[in-house]
């Protein structure tokens, strides 16, 4: 596979993650940031839809859709058929806005933002250049960067604290900014394309995402255009008892190509805290999307204390033809996962690819998974699951490949493999498949695996301790899908596996 | 360096005794062999000396250069300097030779408290001491003993072994499925290994490798004890006429 060949994990990276993995014992993004913030009262009702969309100076056609999805909440259920178990929520003891207040003033130049979010950055790993630039240091845009560019998008709780690189992508034509800045600026677009990859009334959290969604990421790639660097962001929770719910929008139009980078943590809490995304990608003619996630929210502790639900609706709609969307995810934190990044292939020769890493240890349960619907003829997809269950934790891989009647002479591959540390965790593959016409074809291969003990056993022969050997081994078990991450973030992700399965042998 | 004594093993979830009283020393610098029917507890005595779970150990000892090895981790005895090339090496689908091997590497070093090795100084080594066991580049990058040949995954042994540099060398049947050349290179790559400071423990059904690897002393173990301890001519012994007139002897 193409997409797959382009990247690749650098031989000899090992070492290194590991080593930065020993010097942390628990997770490692769980400080907490010190600084004064500003909320909406808790609960949700049509006032607080009112006042994000006024605080987010929104134009009165976004404020009437938001408060149509509200509405179409009130009548809706949670649901209940993914294998996750969690006290009730109540929707109405969260936090729905929550904003440093350092941002209330909106800074006109970047110098203006507080210092302490300039150290959330830094801690949060975001390259010095990009700090120094979200920072508003002088020049920063046009110093040489230290290998390749990334422009970063930050969101802190509820809004978008700062776009790096605007300018440079700007010559090309690319608009990266935050979703409340587009809904201002580039109104055009965002009422061309929001909410018709998730509509409105998708899903209980995308619906009520629709209705309260503070801020997030907009992409914009026009026509034939290269994104000259990747584009990420950063979400962050920090506020407690706050819920994040961003909302991100990625066009990429007709032969253009993008790889975008979403990166999460928040903050050790021992109260629950939600999280509910909505991602809508809309993939012209003979473009291009890989969207590459590293999830790291707090878990919640070994007890099952605490800890991100993370309730996401993420969707690529392939409608042109020959379009492409690539999702790499890799999910070791949060307390209850419920994901399944989509595809939906509408165009001719589309293809759709999911790859998937998912680690649960402790308590932490994971529902987790993809679907592909085939629509166009000759569509391709491809789906590669490695789901690891330490401690007493429970995932779940469900996945849906439907071959529409037209979808003719469409072909899709899955593979889902688990991989048990000790004998307290489980793992359940869910795979729904329907075929509507006859000429397509549906493979799918399941394995379930313990952690070998000679396995094990050689690498501590040869040295590693018992936790390092685990990571390695594991490492080489997620091999397929970390050589699909941007280099980046395939270290990160390599530290974060370790960093995760910690604690779940001897 | 390793001296065992009167070292009874049995199996942890089983009432089955395979180690009955082993006694056996072996001296820096010194090459010592062990031969010994299928099943008479060698394979055994190698995974027990370097802590594989699933033996109990009921009396006796084991030390390396006076330390008890019995009581330490796995990872710290191969820290101390105790090396197993395995008889049947573990295949870890996903993880690259080359990565394995600096890991490994590092982790001693750093267990020792010594400095790592830079990326640089580790490849030069690797490539120099693959290149003189014939291992190519390719079997470098691909996963640890995944697909390699029955030859392969000896030679990718003796490779870790010398990037290692233990103390303590034991090599389980490291000869078998070797062909005649491999088995030339391997030996000459335990041979460059030996030096004053250095032992080694090598178990092996054939006078073949014995050719090539001069040992200082052979011992022949059966029902898990040493039943007799001789020179070279040993092994020509076991080579020429089987066991049956040594087991005789002793019983
Ligand atoms: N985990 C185990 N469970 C049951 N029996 C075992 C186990 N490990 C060893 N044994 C038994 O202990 C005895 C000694 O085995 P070991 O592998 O040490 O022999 P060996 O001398 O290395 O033989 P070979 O020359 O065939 O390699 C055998 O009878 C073997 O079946
Ligand atoms: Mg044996």
């Amino acid at each position: 596979m193409a997409a797959l060949d382009q990247t690749q994990v650098k031989e000899g990276v090992d070492q290194e993650t590991v080593d930065a993995v020993r010097e942390v014992s628990t997770y490692k993004y769980g400080w907490d940031t010190d600084i004064e913030m500003e909320y909406a009262p808790k609960g949700v009702n049509p006032d607080i839809v009112r006042l994000i969309s006024d605080k987010n100076e929104e134009p009165e056609w976004m404020t009437e859709w938001r408060l149509a999805a509200f509405e179409r909440w009130t009548k809706m259920d949670e649901p209940n058929w993914a294998m996750v178990h969690y006290p009730k929520i109540d929707f109405q003891d969260q936090y729905y806005y929550a904003r440093p207040k350092s941002m209330e003033e909106k800074p006109k130049s970047l110098d203006e933002v507080d210092p302490k979010l300039l150290a959330t950055y830094e801690k949060l790993g975001i390259p010095l250049k990009e700090q120094m630039i979200l920072a508003g240091v002088e020049g920063a845009e046009d110093m040489p960067a230290e290998g390749r560019k990334v422009a970063v998008d930050a969101v802190f709780d509820s809004v978008s604290v700062g776009t790096t690189f605007q300018d440079e992508l700007a010559k090309h034509g690319v608009i990266f900014c935050s979703i409340s800045e587009a809904i201002r600026e580039h109104p055009e677009l965002v009422k061309k394309y929001l909410g018709t990859v998730v509509p409105v009334s998708d899903n209980f959290y995308a619906t009520l995402n629709s209705a309260v969604f503070s801020d997030g990421s907009f992409v914009y790639i026009p026509p034939g255009v290269r994104c000259p660097m990747e584009l990420s962001t950063y979400f962050r929770i920090n506020a407690e008892n706050t819920g994040q719910f961003e909302r991100t929008l990625i066009i990429a139009d007709k032969g253009s190509y993008v790889s975008y980078l979403e990166g999460c943590t928040a903050p050790q809490r021992d109260t629950a805290q939600l999280h509910a995304a909505v991602v809508e990608i809309i993939i012209e003619e003979d473009a291009e999307v890989k969207y590459s996630t590293v999830q790291n929210w707090f878990p919640g502790d070994e007890n099952g204390k605490g800890g991100i639900y993370n309730f996401v609706t993420k969707r690529a709609d392939c409608r042109g033809d020959r379009s492409k969307v690539m999702w790499t995810q890799v999910e070791t934190g949060s307390a209850v996962t419920w994901k399944y990044p989509s595809c939906i292939l509408r165009g001719d020769e589309s293809q759709g690819e999911f790859y998937s890493i998912a680690i649960t240890n402790n308590m932490q349960q994971a529902d987790t998974g993809t679907k592909m619907v085939h629509l166009g003829k000759n569509t391709k997809s491809r789906i590669v699951s490695k789901g690891i269950s330490a401690g007493k934790a429970q995932n779940t891989y469900r996945g849906l490949v439907s071959m529409h009647p037209k979808a003719k002479d469409s072909r899709n591959y899955t593979q889902c493999d688990s991989l048990l540390i000790g004998d307290k965790c489980g793992a359940h593959t869910v795979p729904y498949i329907e075929v509507r016409n006859n000429s397509s074809r549906v493979e799918h291969e399941a394995t379930t695996s313990k952690v070998d003990d000679d396995q094990l056993f050689y690498c501590r022969q040869r040295g590693m301790d018992e936790e390092e050997a685990v990571a390695l081994v594991v490492n080489g078990f997620c091999k397929d899908v970390l050589q699909a991450l941007p280099m980046e973030f395939a270290m990160e992700a390599q530290q974060l596996v370790a960093i995760s399965l910690e604690g779940s042998v001897g | 360096m390793l001296e065992i004594k009167n070292l009874h093993v049995k199996l942890e979830e089983e009432e089955k005794q395979i180690l009955k009283g082993v006694d056996l020393t072996v001296e820096a610098g010194k090459v010592h062999a062990i031969m010994g029917p299928n099943g008479s507890g060698k394979s055994t005595l190698s995974y027990v000396l370097s802590g594989r779970d699933g033996y109990e150990v009921t009396e006796g000892s084991a030390t390396l250069e006076g330390a008890d090895l019995l009581e330490m981790e796995p990872e710290e005895r191969a820290a101390a300097g105790i090396f197993l090339a395995f008889q049947y090496p573990v295949e870890i689908p996903g993880v690259g030779n080359m990565t394995f091997l600096r890991t490994a590497v590092n982790a001693q070093r750093k267990a020792r408290g010594e400095e790592e090795l830079s990326a640089a100084d580790f490849l030069k080594e690797v490539r120099a001491k693959a290149k003189s066991l014939k291992i190519d580049a390719d079997m470098l990058k691909r996963p640890v003993n995944v697909g390699f040949s029955g030859g392969e995954k000896k030679r990718n042994e003796i490779l870790q072994m010398a990037m290692l540099e233990p103390k303590m060398c034991i090599l389980d049947e490291t000869d078998s499925g070797l062909d005649v050349d491999a088995m030339k290179l391997v030996a000459e790559g335990v041979n460059a290994l030996r030096d004053e400071g250095r032992g080694f423990l090598v178990i092996t059904h054939y006078q073949r490798l014995l050719d090539h690897i001069k040992p200082d002393v052979v011992h022949i173990m059966a029902d898990g004890r040493i039943v007799k301890t001789g020179g070279p001519e040993l092994a020509l012994e076991v080579e020429n006429n089987g066991y049956a007139d040594i087991l005789a002897e002793v019983n």
